[in-house]
């Protein structure tokens, strides 16, 4: 770990000291959520990923995978919440490996919040994570910072505020299944339709003892009406200047390795040369 | 002052057709509003995938010739081609490994996957998140005006021929109304046996 | 690339950093009076015919102030509703700016006919309008404001503002938060920008459409399709879409709801 390329950090301060503002990064605008419930956890989010006003993706992904038995949610800077999360799956996967034990939630918290602390929150990654291990079904929040919060119930993103509004009206102890997920999705409608970083669908994954289920697009609120009008365009409405066919066995040409009929590989015959 | 992003200025865009995918870029190259080429296409093959770069010029060449060397090595290393899927987390893991000091470009991906011949597109931004879409892909400095034209005109299933006329008049459209892209565009189209290149007329101011 | 928990020019750094400094040091106060509450409109004229259309969701940065706050307004009628009013203002911007600068064009109106005993023609109302923004040249209404009506011909007219008082008469034009992307769609759609006719010659000797005017129910879907495409991809865009069609027989409004998220 550790493996960032700062080559071009002090060209790219050069140009932020002239003037140059620093480029936006996807930035998942948010409601993310989880729910402790008798026998297990869900967690939940919206699918809208934003760069600024404009929506860049609005069926994006944003319950990560850790372990089978853990999962997280993501908010804040989007690469960096699914680099780091699969850092972490990557790294537990080699602990759970050497130790011979499944892997614990606490344990993943903790490695993700000392990889955090240690990039002093230039790592923008707003984590909820949520699983089930030997000792029980767990759920927290880790901050870009680095501190972390163990609750029953939690909401993070730009959507936070309208979420915890559902949970702080609707929250019960000792939840059924179907109840958590039905609050944590209606937690994230909340966010879908009152924040304007939130929107599309409703990601579910609950996740038990026994298994996880991840229910994508468990609610579909948004679905685009058809469209007034046909768009699409006479054969010719383009005015073409040039053009020029590129076949499969041109392409192919590049490396010649060949498997031959009796299966025995032969050496490359010739390599041509990108021109 | 401008961001790194629109300082040479460029648009890219690719679309998801029946059995077949596209891609196209403008060919402007200019510095602020002084346009210096009206020659700079801004998309690169990698085998049968296809890679728009748009952003800072300087950064365009050096991530190209990056990933040229990278997916030369690979294929070397692998002794078949690169698919679009695997060039897609190359370079986002290119990208990511700069995250603190970034490429400044918006790459685009376009291919058909070689198992099952599947159109394939993705977009990232200039740290490697990935926007896996179903329909189109736009980045550059005429993005915003490529998301309307695209959100109005894209609809699924459209033939080659079809989608041609579709991303055509999408990109030209779009970089009419941004100062910073424009001056003539390439369109590949890309189906199971052949890829179409094909160079538009736009207009030169 | 700060998270989405960063003010907007929050920064890195320690308590210390913002202690107070020495009571004699100049501090600098400011006051910005404008903001943003996003949202899109456009107009486009026809052979007999202008349509207005904006959406009607008012937001301040991530949150929704309502869900219904219209954008056009009808200028210079009868009454508190404004009866039998020809010509459509549209406002996008600064929302409170955009309220008074309908006010003051209708009031601007009204007294007209009250004077001249003649309602007011599109056209002047149009210069009148310019005269109003530049009028406040060094303290601008924060507004992109679109007036549509019916000309003395009887043609669609459309006219278009920069915040300041710079106007043309257009075919169509789109403003707001989403213009830039509508706009290219009102190009290639309404006035056939990049079309060719098919078959009418080789490259460069390809002939272009020549565009003709539209018939409304044409423009009704293409404004529909606009404002649900922009709906899509941009946030502050949503809710409700109102839309005026003036023709020579008066104004008629339609009120079509858009996406909630």
């Amino acid at each position: 770990m550790g493996g960032f390329d700062f080559s071009n950090h002090s060209r790219n301060a050069a140009l932020h000291a002239q003037g140059f503002p620093l480029p936006t990064a996807t930035s998942t605008g948010t409601t993310i959520v989880g729910c402790l419930f008798d026998g297990g956890v869900v967690i939940a989010a919206d699918t809208r990923a934003t760069s600024g006003p404009i929506v860049a993706d609005k069926n994006c992904e944003k319950l990560h995978f850790i372990t089978p038995q853990i999962w997280c949610a993501g908010a804040g800077t989007a690469a960096d919440t699914e680099f780091t999360t699969s850092l972490i799956s990557s790294n537990l996967e080699l602990h759970s490996l050497s130790t011979g034990r499944q892997p614990r939630v606490v344990t993943c918290m903790t490695m993700l919040k000392q990889h955090l602390f240690r990039y002093q929150g230039h790592i923008g990654a707003y984590l909820v994570v949520a699983g089930c291990d030997p000792t029980g079904a767990h759920l927290f929040t880790v901050h870009a910072h680095g501190s972390t919060d163990k609750l029953p119930y939690v909401t993070m993103g730009s959507g936070s505020l309208a979420a915890m509004s559902v949970f702080e009206t609707a929250w019960k102890g000792n939840m059924t299944r179907q109840g958590a997920v039905d609050l944590c999705s209606e937690a994230i409608k909340a966010g879908i339709f009152n924040d304007l970083g939130s929107g599309s669908n409703v990601d579910v994954c609950i996740i038990t003892p026994e298994k996880a289920t991840l229910l994508r697009n468990h609610i579909t609120p948004n679905e685009r009406e058809k469209k007034m009008r046909d768009y699409r365009f006479k054969k010719g409405t383009t005015a073409v200047l040039n053009q020029k066919i590129i076949t499969r066995a041109d392409i192919s040409k590049y490396v010649t390795v060949h498997e031959l009929d009796d299966g025995t590989p032969v050496a490359a015959e010739k390599m041509d040369v990108d021109t | 002052m401008s961001s790194p992003f629109s300082i040479n200025g460029g648009a890219a865009v690719a679309m998801v057709g029946k059995d077949c995918v596209a891609i196209a870029c403008d060919l402007r190259l200019g510095l602020q509003s002084l346009t210096v080429s009206n020659n700079y296409p801004k998309i690169f093959p990698y085998g049968d995938v296809y890679l728009g770069l748009t952003g800072l010029a300087t950064d365009i060449s050096t991530v190209s010739d990056l990933l040229r060397y990278k997916v030369n090595m690979y294929r070397l290393r692998e002794e078949r081609a690169i698919s679009p899927q695997t060039l897609a987390n190359l370079v986002s893991s290119s990208l990511y490994e700069r995250r603190f000091g970034p490429y400044f470009v918006s790459p685009v991906i376009a291919g058909l996957n070689h198992k099952d011949g599947k159109p394939f597109i993705c977009g990232f931004d200039s740290i490697g998140c990935i926007d896996f879409a179903k329909d189109f892909i736009v980045s550059g400095t005429a993005s915003d005006q490529l998301f309307g034209m695209c959100e109005g005109l894209w609809e699924p299933d459209l033939g080659p021929d079809e989608l041609f006329e579709t991303i055509s008049q999408a990109l030209l459209s779009a970089v009419d109304r941004d100062a910073l892209s424009g001056w003539g565009a390439h369109v590949y189209i890309i189906e199971k046996d052949k890829v179409t290149k094909r160079l538009l007329k736009g207009r030169q101011d | 690339m700060a998270g989405m928990f960063a003010g907007p020019q929050e920064m890195m750094g320690y308590s210390f950093n913002t202690a107070p400094t020495s009571a004699s040091e100049p501090r600098q106060h400011s006051f910005y009076p404008y903001t943003d509450n996003g949202g899109s409109t456009l107009g486009i004229s026809g052979a007999d015919f202008t349509i207005m259309a904006g959406d009607t969701r008012s937001t301040s940065g991530y949150s929704i102030n309502s869900r219904h706050v219209p954008k056009l307004f009808l200028i210079g009628g009868e009454g508190p509703k404004n009866k039998g009013a020809r010509i459509v203002l549209s406002v996008v911007g600064f929302a409170a700016d955009g309220d008074a600068l309908k006010e003051k064009l209708d009031k601007e109106v009204k007294m007209y006919k009250y004077q001249h005993g003649k309602p007011m023609t599109v056209s002047a109302c149009a210069q009148r309008l310019s005269h109003i923004l530049y009028n406040k040249r060094f303290f601008p209404y924060y507004v992109h404001a679109i007036l549509g009506g019916i000309d003395e011909e009887g043609k669609g007219a459309l006219y278009s503002y920069d915040p300041v008082g710079s106007y043309e008469r257009e075919q169509c034009r789109a403003a707001g938060a989403a213009s830039s992307l509508i706009m290219p769609f009102l190009d290639n759609q309404v006035n056939f920008k990049n079309h060719h006719i098919p078959g009418s010659g080789e490259g460069h000797d390809l002939k272009p459409v020549v565009a003709t005017p539209l018939p409304k129910e044409t423009v009704i879907e293409l404004v529909r399709d606009a404002f649900t495409s922009a709906v899509e991809r941009h946030i502050e865009v949503g809710d409700g879409l109102q839309m005026m069609i003036l023709t020579k027989d008066g104004v008629e409004e339609q009120l079509l709801p858009l996406k909630k998220d």
